[in-house]
């Protein structure tokens, strides 16, 4: 009870000054624990994407050769093979059209759907969009095909980009529709008793408000188009062929050419990672949206 | 605020009412439906028909080409797919031990790596960096990325157990271990996700509980197990919805590096891998549509027993 008792006056009688938090805790062994689990953490994490890196600028014979993992003559053979041989640049160009496309579109149809969600509370409505997550996308292919291919339009960009679309719409949706919660009503509302209508306050108040949540919300979605295999495994022609198909392709041969299989992988995962580098901060928020709402 | 929004008629007094103006009265009286409207009828359209679609062919024996006559059989894919003990049974099995541990494990390691990266710390920039690396990678060329890492002749992995004196393991060519192969690399893509997740959750967290019970004596363990852990279940469970309905869904991983079917014995074929396979390797469009509807229903039943778990925990 004396300890219950002291608390509170331990508490009120130095109020924490907000630096305190931001304080590390604990003592000196688990600074100790603390460097070498992040140290692990990050090792796990970053090892096999150098590996692949390494691989990528390796010969073959290199590659079979396990005294040579770290160190070898490196050579650009497999990336010069890759990029000019397969084709590779028109398979970067397919994969970032589509994705480009499916996420303007998205924006401009999901953006106002998440204002309208959002402030009029559509619950059920965002529910039905939000329903295209669960979705196995297979038990969507299968009528797509067979309409597209009756229409003529299996491997055109257009299918290409609506499937992709079904996609990015939920997920742009879904992040707007949170970032508008968190967006105070009364700038709108006193837009409005100056004479501006309400879409006339959506339009100059709300949406450049918003250009961060759009960032967040486009950035996701050009990733997750970029990442897509499976609608464009099925929908995608010889023309439209993107880039996680391609590397598929490439094993489809007698024997794995190690090398160019690397260099492949590294050319599809090298642009996204580099764009995550530079919007860390809008990828964070727009994957954790919601998350803490409760 | 809103008391004090007077009618816009007022606002404008003296307005002329031509076409326009009436046009944008009708559009600010209707927005709501206006601005929803077009998103939700592209995914309308989208889902209810292919769903609708799928439905139907589950009750057919359609084959072969999609333009084929077919024939309606009622119920009879359903039971051929739920008396299948060769195929579709085991792929439930996997499906569900792919995601149950998975899941254990990203949820475990990933409230791990959030706990360490909560206080902030020097270099703090470059871990986070290394977690977001994984997540953004795409999933066909992680896949192969791990072929190379877990070839049991030049693979990275064996080499590591050969220096601390394991035998090679055969890794995704083991009919019993591959399926452990692509769940460590689902774990090694997606933990980040969850640490996220957490991690925001734990900033969102008000330190109060925590320090009174620091004052009251209570030791690290003590306050993550009853102080932390309890405020943060709510999140626990968003992380795990989220995570879940995408790793029952897994495919590309799993199809880039077994291939058709989940490998010559099926060793990693999950039910998206079968009802693919079904669908477009060998055209079994009935049976393929019976199987996912089945899937469907799997999904949304995992995914309303957590909600009701996380309604719980909420209250």
């Amino acid at each position: 009870m004396t300890v219950l008792d002291e608390t509170p006056g331990a508490a009120t009688s130095t109020p924490v000054p907000a630096h305190r938090r931001r304080k590390p805790l604990g003592t000196r062994a688990y600074k100790v624990f603390r460097v070498a689990a992040l140290v692990l953490v990050v090792l796990f994490l970053l090892a096999p994407l150098a590996w692949m890196l390494l691989a990528s600028l390796k010969t073959n014979v290199d590659i079979y050769d396990t005294g040579k993992a770290l160190l070898f003559s490196p050579t650009m053979e497999n990336y010069a093979n890759v990029l000019q041989r397969n084709n590779y640049f028109v398979f970067i160009f397919n994969s970032f059209w589509v994705a480009f496309v499916s996420t303007a579109l998205s924006i401009v149809l999901g953006v106002p759907a998440a204002y309208a969600m959002s402030r009029f509370t559509m619950h059920r409505s965002a529910l039905v969009v939000l329903m295209a997550r669960v979705i196995p996308g297979v038990s969507l292919l299968v009528p797509w095909y067979y309409v597209f291919s009756n229409l003529r339009m299996v491997g055109k960009f257009e299918v290409l980009i609506l499937s992709h679309m079904f996609v990015a719409l939920p997920l742009i949706v879904y992040i707007m529709m949170s970032y508008f919660d968190s967006l105070p009503l009364e700038l709108e509302e006193s837009a409005q008793v100056d004479g501006l209508t309400p879409i006339g306050a959506f339009r100059r108040i709300t949406l450049p408000l918003s250009v961060a949540g759009m960032a967040t919300a486009g950035i996701l979605s050009f990733i997750f188009s970029w990442n897509n295999f499976m609608f464009a495994l099925v929908l995608s022609g010889a023309k439209t062929k993107t880039l996680p198909v391609a590397i598929f392709d490439f094993v489809s041969y007698a024997s794995i050419d190690w090398g160019g299989l690397m260099a492949a992988a590294t050319v599809v995962t090298i642009p996204i990672m580099i764009i995550a580098l530079f919007t860390q901060k809008y990828i964070v928020s727009g994957l954790t949206a919601g998350a803490t709402k409760g | 605020m809103s008391v004090m929004t007077p009618p816009r008629s007022a606002a404008r007094p003296g307005r002329a009412s031509g076409p326009r103006e009436k046009f944008s009265d009708w559009a600010n009286a209707h927005r709501k439906w206006l601005f929803a409207a077009p998103a939700m009828l592209f995914v309308g359209i989208l889902i209810v028909f292919p769903l609708a679609w799928t439905l139907y062919l589950s009750l057919t024996d359609s084959q072969g080409s999609v333009r084929a006559a077919t024939e309606f059989i009622g119920f009879q894919n359903y039971i051929d797919v739920l008396t299948d003990t060769e195929r579709f049974w085991p792929a439930v099995g996997r499906t569900l031990a792919f995601t149950g541990v998975a899941l254990a494990f990203e949820v475990v390691l990933g409230m791990g790596i959030a706990l360490l990266l909560w206080r902030p710390f020097r270099g703090e920039k470059w871990v986070r960096v290394a977690i977001l690396l994984p997540l953004v990678a795409t999933p066909v060329a992680v896949g192969m990325m791990w072929r190379l890492i877990f070839d049991p002749n030049i693979g990275f992995a064996n080499q590591l157990l050969g220096m601390v004196g394991i035998p090679a393991q055969p890794w995704l060519s083991g009919q019993d271990t591959a399926l452990g192969t692509t769940i460590f690399m689902d774990i090694w893509q997606w933990t980040p996700m969850v640490v996220l997740i957490l991690l925001a959750g734990l900033t969102s967290l008000s330190d109060e509980p925590d320090e009174a019970a620091r004052v009251d004596g209570a030791n690290a363990f003590q306050r993550f197990f009853y102080i932390t852990l309890p405020l943060m279940m709510p999140t626990v469970i968003v992380a795990i919805l989220l995570r879940g309905i995408d790793a029952l869904k897994t495919f590309d991983i799993l199809y880039a590096t077994k291939g058709k079917g989940g490998g010559s014995f099926h060793e990693v074929e999950t039910l998206n891998v079968y009802a693919y396979g079904l669908s477009f390797d060998y055209n079994q469009y009935g049976v393929s549509s019976a199987v996912l509807i089945l899937f469907f229903m799997i999904i949304i039943g995992t995914m309303w027993l957590l909600t009701m778990r996380k309604k719980a925990v909420t209250k």
